[in-house]
């Protein structure tokens, strides 16, 4: 005799058990601890604080820890936290352009005001193991420059805009306050400000993915890294008792600014037009995409049309929220047994409808 | 709202039903306009939530935004209380307001759910939630959101009727077995969520008040106690619902909607209600097998 399948209590209660035991692994390892994820692990932090939409290394190391390193994972602890923190108010605009810069590099100029910095990447090392890592770092203190760098670095498109070449971006009129799309729902056609909220917290790897496809031709603007500057900023606040700004502390930001070619229009004469990237920590990939993706939406106010996947304001923006596509999609794991009995109930009516009907036929030829 | 922190028995580190006052305010607000335009999907700033997107944060947001000490909460998952996400949702409620759950209908004021609808008719001191995967009934029709709005606001229905006529030309009958769409009030067309169209004639003047959260879509939508809903059909194709040749196996009920066991490597199968708890009450009554 069937019994109905019970236990789910129980079961929910023993894989939580199962997990903790994978996460921590062989118990003669050390355990990790979360300070190290947080110091040793910098990229892995700065994607779970961009994707989950709150800038906190330690609770970001945490999240990596509780999550066997599953960014997806990671980065859904994070908003989910950050769900039940009060929203007290807003910080003024951060000023990129007082940025202490630890990297900044224009790919459009040789030289330029305050130079290039190529600061800590891995652009120019081989990709070959480095062996010596497997049994601990003993590396060389870098060599640092004689001279600081200059206080002030431009920002390349302003240094470009003065010219006019490039398409000034102009806050909408009255400068409204940002919509939060944190508090409240995108709406479609979305705003600026909307479009590049979704895209600084989507996925990396499904932004790379459009940007790329738009530099082979599935979007078809050519874009220049005009600048991408990586460093700290200070963050300003003003709280209402006060009634003047205060710092609260500097973080980590990447900017990138791509500049495409436009060929111009009816009414405007050809210029250059800009894609904009920004993200928290050092994510420069990820700052490079977004700024592609951006600029490929763009064209609907440029009247470039929506014929490739990038530029479709709808597919990308719905889509490139990681934490909500991969709620949904794994949800597929739920049971959905009452909709397939639903379907198993309607293809055997419409096979045995369908039996019938040849049989009919086959009687009447007969006859 | 601090004495609603004080509950005994709540997780003292998040708010009496996780989400903050203001959050839970900013939902109800879009709940009454909801409810002021039966079938009408009203965005609201869906938050994230700690169980994941499609596993129900449109149904737990609600919920969370209408659960008090005096309420009693039955979550459901497929019919079943013991399925394991009606479970964690279960224990996620238990856990942030200290609250009263149960297992019976009867019992329940307020009944989250996803895919069915109980079979023990619901009352006007009842609220059923809903889980929404997608609230849009055109969406598989016209992918973009600025159209299928756009269709809802002129009332441009045309493209539905044509699919269920195309399947019914095609197969001899609405190819569609779970949320199958329907009219809300004589205005906007809705989905009923995928519950089985089996369900559907339960939501048409229903007393109990059903609410529809799709957290990851960012809509709420409202059917009022005692509206009119109907399911799409024909002059001639009239709407039926499934039914099945064989009674329940251990109630022996004729009247609920049944889940296909398989019981052996041969593939024998029973079957048996959906509604566990429906089926049980039955079995406790004395009745089937």
């Amino acid at each position: 005799m069937y019994v109905a399948v019970k236990g789910g209590e129980a079961a929910i209660g023993a894989t939580h058990g199962l997990i903790a035991q994978e996460r921590r692994g062989d118990a003669a390892t050390p355990e990790l601890q979360t300070r190290q994820i947080r110091e040793q692990m910098k990229l892995a932090i700065a994607r779970v604080m961009n994707e989950g939409s709150l800038y906190d290394e330690d609770l970001a190391a945490l999240a990596l820890k509780q999550s066997q390193g599953d960014s997806v994972e990671a980065a859904f602890l994070m908003r989910a936290y950050r769900t039940t923190l009060p929203r007290f108010g807003s910080s003024l605009p951060v000023d990129t352009a007082a940025m202490a810069i630890r990297r900044r590099i224009s790919a459009t100029f040789k030289d330029l005001p305050g130079g290039q910095v190529l600061g800590p990447t891995y652009d120019y090392t081989h990709r070959l193991f480095d062996f010596a890592l497997e049994e601990g770092s003993a590396h060389a203190p870098p060599q640092m420059a004689q001279e600081p760098l200059a206080a002030t670095m431009p920002r390349v498109p302003d240094i470009l805009g003065d010219e006019g070449l490039l398409e000034t971006e102009v806050a909408p009129a009255g400068d409204p306050a940002p919509v939060d799309i944190t508090r409240d729902p995108a709406e479609f056609p979305a705003d600026r400000d909307v479009r590049l909220q979704m895209l600084s917290r989507g996925d990396e790897g499904f932004l790379l993915g459009l940007a790329y496809s738009v530099q082979r031709g599935f979007g078809g603007n050519h874009p220049f890294a005009g600048e991408i500057r990586m460093g700290e900023v200070s963050v300003l606040y003003t709280p209402e008792e006060l009634g003047f700004e205060i710092d609260i502390g500097d973080i980590t930001l990447t900017e990138c600014q791509m500049i495409n070619q436009f060929t111009g229009s009816q009414e405007a004469p050809p210029q250059f037009t800009r894609g904009y990237g920004f993200a928290f920590g050092h994510s420069e990939r990820k700052a490079m995409s977004m700024a592609i993706v951006d600029r490929a939406l763009k064209g609907r106010d440029l009247g470039e049309g929506a014929n490739f996947p990038a530029q479709q304001e709808e597919f990308v923006l719905y889509h490139c929220d990681m934490i909500e596509a991969s709620g949904f999609v794994e949800h597929l794991k739920l049971p959905h047994y009452v909709d397939f009995q639903g379907e198993l109930e309607l293809v055997r009516k419409i096979r045995q409808e369908q039996a019938e009907r040849k049989q009919r036929a086959a009687a009447e030829q007969a006859s | 709202m601090t004495e609603a922190q004080t509950i005994s028995g709540a997780d003292p580190h998040y708010n009496y039903g996780y989400l903050d006052e203001q959050t839970k305010r900013m939902v109800r607000r879009a709940l009454l306009k909801a409810v002021a335009i039966p079938g009408y999907q009203v965005p609201f700033g869906s938050r994230e939530m700690p169980l994941a997107r499609g596993w129900g944060t449109g149904g737990i947001q609600i919920t969370a935004a209408l659960i008090g000490p005096s309420d009693c909460l039955k979550v459901i998952d497929q019919g079943a209380d013991d399925t394991t996400n009606a479970v964690s949702i279960r224990n996620f409620f238990a856990r942030v307001t200290g609250g009263r759950t149960t297992q019976k209908t009867a019992e329940a004021t307020i009944i989250q759910t996803r895919h069915r609808i109980p079979e023990k008719p619901l009352r006007a001191d009842q609220i059923l939630v809903y889980q929404v995967p997608q609230p849009e009934p055109l969406r598989k029709l016209e992918p973009s959101e600025v159209e299928t709005r756009n269709m809802h606001a002129w009332e441009e229905y045309g493209l539905m009727q044509v699919r269920l006529y195309e399947d019914i030309a095609r197969f001899g009958h609405v190819a569609t077995t779970y949320a199958y769409p329907v009219m809300v009030n004589e205005r906007y067309i809705a989905s009923p969520t995928p519950i089985p169209k089996f369900d559907n004639p339960k939501m048409d003047m229903m007393p109990a008040l059903q609410l529809f959260g799709a957290g990851r879509e960012k809509r709420v939508y409202a059917i009022p106690p005692f509206t009119r809903v109907r399911s799409l059909d024909f002059e001639d194709h009239p709407f039926t619902v499934q039914s099945w040749d064989k009674p329940c196996e251990l109630c022996g009920s004729r009247l609920s909607y049944l889940d296909e066991v398989i019981v052996d490597d041969h593939g024998a199968r029973i079957f048996v209600c959906s509604d566990t708890d429906y089926c049980e009450e039955r079995r406790q009554d004395g009745e089937g097998a």
